[in-house]
């Protein structure tokens, strides 16, 4: 157990959601009796859910730095439509309107973000209305009607690689692909571990890194090899989306930006008296979400070959339930693209795997309930092992948080009455500067 | 049982009938804190007894054992009321014993009437009905016995702090209130507003209500209280008769700040040089009452190698100051000059201020200082995470490299710089505060409270921490409610009393009687707080 501890960097949360998820796919596997590692299958789950994986990475920034964004769904149906209309009406070629749907989301972001930023009014409204409007914008312009979008635009959501090269039984560029992902991992490992031992900083037992790199690169191959002998090679939708986690993930592990959207969302008043622009933090998630928001819409538009009026209905619900399901904390300042993008995944195999069983959509639903408020109990069970809970401070009163740092911190407020000078000021900083 | 009641009777030399609380003996301790050591007090039926004491002193404490915050259990010691052992668990049991306590914070809602916050938790209903008409006729006499002249309908948030107080007042007397505890009555009031008060509380005693009085004010507590019971680092000191002893403001002062000064300061001499910060006329508003200046026309300056003190009673100003230094981080700056090195700066906002090289390690660690989220090493690195970044990225290495040499420097108790900030202790929680003001290489560094709730042994190291700074040829500030800490850390000491600067000692004038006459409402400092402004 330790050695497995160790060989996922000892956080029992994130362990966790990876044996969930190993744990559902071979539950399917069995109970599918092997439909479920099919390449077809496969490729299918990642082409069906791309476009709800992307909204999970904007939304996980926006819930880290503490807000919520309920507008995505209709956002990226409000895209959808202007850019099918677009093409169709103006004959707009399909790459400037992929850049005319990025460019209207960045401008719906820049009105949410303005809104919750900069006028002080909770993401939950501005999105809440923002869910409203942008609905009744797709319908009205396309009056309730579906708008088909030209097959050069399908590639971004039905698009595969192509096959090229000696025939070997497999996708080439698929195979290459994974090799190539498997080669950056394991340099990138070493060359941090090398940097480390030359500060004399501590690393970890070489054998545990190299277990990890063999697990990792065998999954990768694994993926790639199944979805490489089907029919068709790794969709270009979910190339769309390793190239945002990369992204994404650098910006929110690596950079000052980054650093400033956990600071905000774990202690807003320390980080402005940090010198963190808070204000400029919470435009910026809320714009990029509506960005990302435009894209998946993109996505799913080019997927399904046409932009409807009921498109992206529900989307926010999955994509937040996917960003809790990843570890983030309701409060804020916890929580990584790439469990986000584990716990879409959970979400999105047992969508699949229900579906293959023939289980219909009505118990599929109650279950998805059930799974999302286990996965946070669990992580409330988590840190009740002596990490910092996020939720045990949703609830400071209860003694039996199991956290005594947190506990402790909050009965001291209570007992400080320079507390009030310190809301007086939360209200400064909040109206003016 | 019966003796105890003997005892409780004959206690203090107080004949029995004339005393309504007696706490004996009073011991409460927090972890590795002792809050109370054997504390006694006896209070006089339909009196006005002040407790005085520095802050930190224990009043709070032991009022909080009177009313019940603190259950029965988690202190030791007896307490008497109306003749009576009593054991409270919670404040509903001291409330139906007749203790009512006041809290600095007022405990109102805004949103709510004043009606339905005088019988919030007590409403006046039938079978879960409320009972409007009843309510409305019970406030309006509530109020009148208070003197507030308002519509019972009228909202919290549309009457004046004093006024709200008056509520409170009102709201305790609509539970047969035998015992009136108020915590800081005044604190938040105006020189109108506190007299009428006063007369209230006046008018109270003479309807045979007794009062307990907390205040700083101590004009007022020779005005107003009949007798006074003097804490002092938890131990109740002396009661005295304010009549019959002759108390005046001095006698109060040299009981609150008699004790010794113990050498828990390291060694040292310092060099002042030139001096390099000022501030000229400095005055703020407050944020959101735009009646009140929370800085009245304040100057001052800090030389290099020199440690200036800032000394004022909670309330005061000094943190609004510091923020308001600290690129307007606080209220609303309406006029003034700040000058380093000879030249004008005008810092609009915290990084401003970083850039300036200003540091402010902020009073409250936990809701102001930290991210208790974050580990050692993100936290050490927050506020200047420039200097680590090259294209973009921010160094692991070097953000490892930089929390580690604070480790070592400060010598923070942990085992790796991986570990969480909410894992340490205060004192070391503030070390890694300290950490990361001084990773942005602050030539002004600004201290406030920078040893609250930490053990001694944390204090004499974050105290060489300040020295070694000093003597780096940097200006500091240190802002503190410990009198001792200020005398024994501080080249120069600064009081500040209602948002104006009242005073300057330096450390050879200085002793905690002058300072303690400078930052309280006596008649001489409020003269020279007038004539500063």
């Amino acid at each position: 157990m330790s050695f497995i501890k160790k060989l996922f960097g000892g956080d029992i949360r994130q362990l966790g959601m990876i044996g969930a998820l190993v744990f559902l796919i071979a539950f399917f596997q069995w109970s599918t009796d092997g439909l479920t590692l099919t390449p077809d299958n496969v490729n299918n789950i990642i082409r069906g859910n791309a476009h709800i994986l992307v909204l999970a990475i904007g939304m996980v920034m926006v819930i880290i730095a503490g807000h919520i964004d309920l507008s995505v769904g209709s956002v990226s149906a409000a895209v959808g439509i202007v850019v099918a209309m677009a093409m169709k009406e103006w004959g707009l070629h399909w790459i400037l309107a992929i850049l005319l749907g990025l460019a209207f989301g960045a401008l719906i972001g820049a009105w949410q973000g303005w809104w919750t930023a900069h006028i002080g009014i909770p993401a939950f409204i501005v999105t809440l209305a923002g869910m409203l409007f942008f609905r009744g914008l797709n319908q009205f312009i396309g009056k309730s009607n579906t708008i088909p979008v030209p097959p050069e635009f399908q590639v971004i959501g039905a698009g595969s690689l192509p096959e090229v090269g000696p025939s070997t039984g497999y996708n080439n560029l698929t195979v290459l692909l994974g090799l190539l992902g498997c080669a950056l991992i394991v340099v990138g490992t070493l060359r941090n571990r090398a940097k480390l031992t030359r500060i004399n900083a501590e690393v970890e037992e070489s054998g545990v890194m190299w277990a990890r790199l063999i697990l990792i690169c065998a999954v990768i191959m694994g993926v790639m090899l199944l979805i490489a002998s089907g029919a068709k090679g790794f969709p270009v939708s979910g190339l769309i989306l390793v190239a945002l986690v990369i992204v994404y993930g650098f910006l929110t592990s690596k950079t000052i930006l980054g650093r400033h959207i956990y600071a905000v969302g774990g202690n807003r008043h320390a980080a402005e008296l940090s010198g963190v622009k808070s204000k400029r933090v919470n435009f910026f998630v809320m714009a990029n979400m509506s960005m990302l928001a435009a894209l998946a819409g993109m996505m799913f538009v080019a997927r399904s070959n046409a932009s409807g009026p009921f498109d992206g209905v529900g989307w926010e619900l999955d994509a937040i339930a996917a960003v809790f399901i990843g570890g983030a904390a309701v409060t804020g300042g916890v929580g990584t693209v790439v469990g986000s993008i584990v716990g879409g995944l959970v979400m999105a195999v047992l969508n699949n795997g229900l579906q293959l069983e023939g289980i219909g959509a009505d118990r599929t639903q109650m279950i998805k309930g059930l799974v999302l408020l286990i996965a946070v109990w669990f992580d409330l069970y988590s840190k009740k092992q002596g990490k910092p809970s996020i939720i045990g401070r949703l609830f400071p009163g209860k003694k039996d948080s199991g956290d005594g740092g947190v506990a402790a911190a909050t009965h001291l407020e209570t007992q400080n009455p320079a507390r009030a000078a310190v809301q007086d000021t939360g209200t400064t900083i909040s109206t003016e500067s | 049982m019966a003796t105890s009641e003997q005892q409780a009777a004959g206690g203090a030399g107080v004949p029995a009938g004339q005393v309504i609380l007696e706490m004996r003996n009073i011991t409460k301790e927090f972890p590795g804190v002792k809050a109370l050591s054997d504390v006694s007090m006896v209070v006089k039926r339909g009196e006005i007894h002040a407790i005085c004491g520095e802050n930190g002193a224990g009043k709070s404490t032991l009022m909080k054992v009177l009313s019940g915050v603190w259950p029965t259990g988690s202190y030791t010691g007896e307490m008497f009321f109306d003749g009576k052992p009593v054991q409270f668990s919670n404040i509903r049991d001291s409330e139906h014993a007749g203790i009512v306590i006041i809290h600095q914070e007022l405990a109102l809602i805004p949103e709510l009437s004043i009606a339905e916050n005088i019988f919030l938790g007590n409403e006046q209903a039938q079978r879960g009905v409320i009972d409007w008409v009843a309510t409305r006729q019970r406030a309006v006499e509530l109020l009148a016995r208070v003197g507030l002249s308002e519509d019972p309908s009228t909202k919290i948030k549309d009457i004046g702090v004093g006024k709200q107080q008056l509520v409170e007042i009102a709201k305790a007397l609509s539970k047969n209130v035998k015992l009136l505890i108020l915590d800081e009555p005044t604190a938040a009031l105006n020189e109108n507003d506190s007299q009428h008060l006063l007369a209230i509380m006046d008018g109270l005693r003479s309807k045979g209500v007794t009062c307990i009085m907390i205040s700083h004010k101590l004009n007022e507590i020779e005005q107003i209280s009949d007798s006074i019971t003097i804490i002092r680092d938890g131990k109740s000191i002396e009661t005295l008769r304010v009549k019959e002893d002759g108390v005046d403001e001095n006698r109060i002062i040299r009981g609150m700040v008699g004790r010794d000064l113990e050498s828990r300061f390291p060694e040292h001499t310092p060099q002042i040089g030139e001096v390099f910060f000022e501030i000229k006329n400095w005055n703020v508003q407050h944020p959101t009452r735009t009646d009140r200046l929370v800085c009245k026309n304040s100057s001052f300056f800090v030389r290099r190698g020199e440690i200036v003190g800032f000394a004022g009673l909670m309330g005061a100003g000094r943190t609004e100051l510091m923020r308001s230094i600290f690129g307007r981080s606080y209220g609303t700056w309406l006029s003034g000059e700040m000058i380093m090195d000879g030249k004008p700066l005008h810092l609009k906002s915290v990084s401003d201020a970083i850039d300036a090289n200003i540091a402010y390690v902020t009073e409250d660690r936990k809701t102001l200082g930290l991210n208790l989220l974050d580990d050692i090493k993100t936290t050490t690195v927050s506020a200047e995470l420039k200097q680590i970044t090259h294209n973009m990225v921010v160094s692991n290495l070097e953000e490892y490299a930089a929390a580690e040499k604070f480790r070592v420097e400060l010598r923070t108790k942990t085992p790796n710089v991986d570990e969480g900030v909410a894992k340490l202790s205060g004192g070391n929680q503030q070390k890694v505060v300290l950490a990361k003001w001084l990773f942005t290489e602050p030539e002004l560094l600004i201290l406030d409270e920078p040893t609250r709730g930490i053990d001694v042994g944390a204090k004499f190291e974050i105290y060489g921490i300040i020295q070694r700074l000093a003597a780096a040829g940097k200006g500091v500030i240190v802002v503190s409610s410990e009198l001792p800490e200020l005398l024994g850390l501080s080249d120069r000491i600064y009081t500040i009393f209602e948002g104006a600067i009242t005073g300057v000692l330096d450390k050879a004038e200085a002793d905690q009687e002058s300072l303690m006459r400078l930052m309280t409402k006596t008649s001489s400092s409020s003269v020279a707080a007038e004539q500063a402004s």
